[in-house]
């Protein structure tokens, strides 16, 4: 059948390109979350932190990119990088600065997801009782020691089931950046219904492939989720 | 500040932004209406109903916005002898139009899983104490479940409204004129990164507005829960 062989892979089938823009979305989403679960991290602290300065930081950055449609962070980021950037080369040289599409995507989603992350953080931890700190500052542990032996290994099983969600609201957001000229999934599926003329075909498949990942990404969730578990199932 | 581009700009962005509050009154409303038959379906006994609604809510919320916008507007274009010989063809060709058909979809898909929750969270013993008091099914569903499940819903939907005005910028990437068609083409002739940094800024003050406004509907609907 006709539709079969322009979804086939080789030189007169799309198969392949939808391929490749498909790894370049999963590559983008993969490359996006320690960067956006660092800055989240940072973000939490800072609207914990007893400095009045770092907490209205804090709380002004969430508000403003979880106001901000994803759409403008990213154009804010593309354009607004390239001319920041500009501007510092221009100090020292002529050349002209291209900004990676890549970077100004993977920096835009990542800005916005740290800003839902933060949030996430917070809830988990004002989940963790006060008798955690307690003990572990009985116990003569420092404050630092204190965050990454007692607190975080509870954070990451608190903070699981919300940064799944975000995960899943990332992949999705991945597709705004066809926008900014990077050869996603629905860059490429843009590309094939322009020279094939079947829009229906091409967005129907590129939106199943976007259903297919985020299904895989389920289980992988479940997986992750006994994992971070593990210590509580023997508990209870 | 560049004067002159808020001049020529600055008017265009306000109607651009009556565009999108536009976009997202009318995509809200129909999808609420959307919901109430989905979510219903979802829990309703028929295995078949049950089946069609899971589709229908895992595919749009399971796929971007934006590939859903393309499926709709140029996948109607595929379509354009089959729109013309039922007449619908007009409706289609408008990107607006689409817009607003695929947000509603969108929306309808949210609101029917956030429909669902509420309902179910409604307390098992509402509902027996309406039915032993004989009340019947189509009653207790009326008066009794849903007018709780909406205060439970109230929360999440005032979320999916901002939700709803953040994506609906997508629009503007199928030639919609809403505040983000606007803004992408005063940028484009003035090339002045300051038409984003004003865009920003008024859909901050759309979303800050929405919430207080949400904040304070849900303070007044929830009055008779509340201790003196």
């Amino acid at each position: 059948m006709d539709l079969l062989r322009l979804l086939s892979f080789g030189p007169d089938g799309w198969g392949d390109e939808l391929l490749q823009g498909t790894w370049l979305t999963i590559r983008l989403a993969l490359a996006t979350v320690p960067f956006g679960l660092a800055l989240g991290f940072l973000i939490a602290l800072a609207k914990r932190s007893p400095n009045r300065y770092l907490r209205a930081f804090g709380n002004a950055y969430t508000t403003v990119f979880r106001g901000l449609p994803e759409l403008l962070t990213i154009f804010i980021v593309y354009f607004g990088g390239q001319i920041a950037l500009q501007r510092i080369v221009g100090l020292f040289s002529d050349a002209t600065v291209e900004v990676n599409g890549f970077i100004a995507g993977m920096v835009a989603l990542g800005v916005v997801f740290s800003a839902y992350a933060s949030e996430v953080f917070l809830g988990a931890f004002n989940n963790i009782t006060r008798g955690q700190y307690e003990a572990a500052y009985a116990l003569g542990l420092r404050p630092a020691t204190t965050l990454r032996l007692v607190i975080v290994p509870q954070l990451v099983r608190l903070a699981l089931p919300g940064l799944a969600n975000l995960w899943l609201i990332l992949l999705k957001d991945t597709s705004l950046v066809s926008v900014i000229a990077l050869d996603d999934l629905l860059r490429k599926t843009g590309l094939a219904v322009r020279v094939t003329k079947e829009p229906f075909l091409f967005f129907g498949v590129a939106c199943l492939i976007y259903l297919a990942l985020s299904m895989i990404s389920s289980i992988g969730i479940v997986a992750i989720e006994r994992w971070a578990n593990r210590g509580l199932r023997r508990a209870s | 500040m560049n004067w002159d581009a808020l001049a020529t700009y600055g008017p265009r962005m306000l109607q651009g932004l009556v565009v999108t509050l536009q976009l997202v009154a009318i995509s809200i409303t129909l999808g609420a209406l959307l919901s109430i038959p989905v979510a219903l379906a979802r829990m309703s006994r028929s295995r078949i109903l049950r089946a069609i609604s899971f589709g229908y809510m895992y595919f749009f919320r399971g796929t971007p916005l934006l590939a859903q916008v393309f499926l709709v507007y140029y996948g109607a274009g595929q379509f354009r002898t089959q729109l013309d010989s039922i007449g619908l063809w007009w409706l289609f060709k408008d990107a607006f139009f689409c817009c607003v058909l695929t947000f509603t979809l969108n929306t309808g898909a949210y609101q029917a899983e956030i429909l669902r929750g509420a309902i179910r969270a409604v307390p098992a013993g509402q509902r027996e104490a309406a039915m032993s008091l004989g009340l019947k099914p189509r009653q207790i569903f009326r008066k009794i479940v849903m007018p709780q499940a909406i205060l439970i819903a109230l929360r999440p939907l005032g979320n999916e409204v901002i939700l709803m005005v953040k994506g609906s910028s997508v629009a503007a990437i199928v030639t919609v004129f809403d505040l983000m068609g606007v803004t992408r083409l005063a940028y484009s002739r003035t090339f002045d990164f300051q038409v984003y940094l004003w865009a920003a800024v008024l859909y901050l003050v759309v979303v800050e507005i929405i919430r207080r406004v949400w904040d304070k509907l849900e303070h007044r609907l929830t009055r008779h829960l509340r201790s003196a």
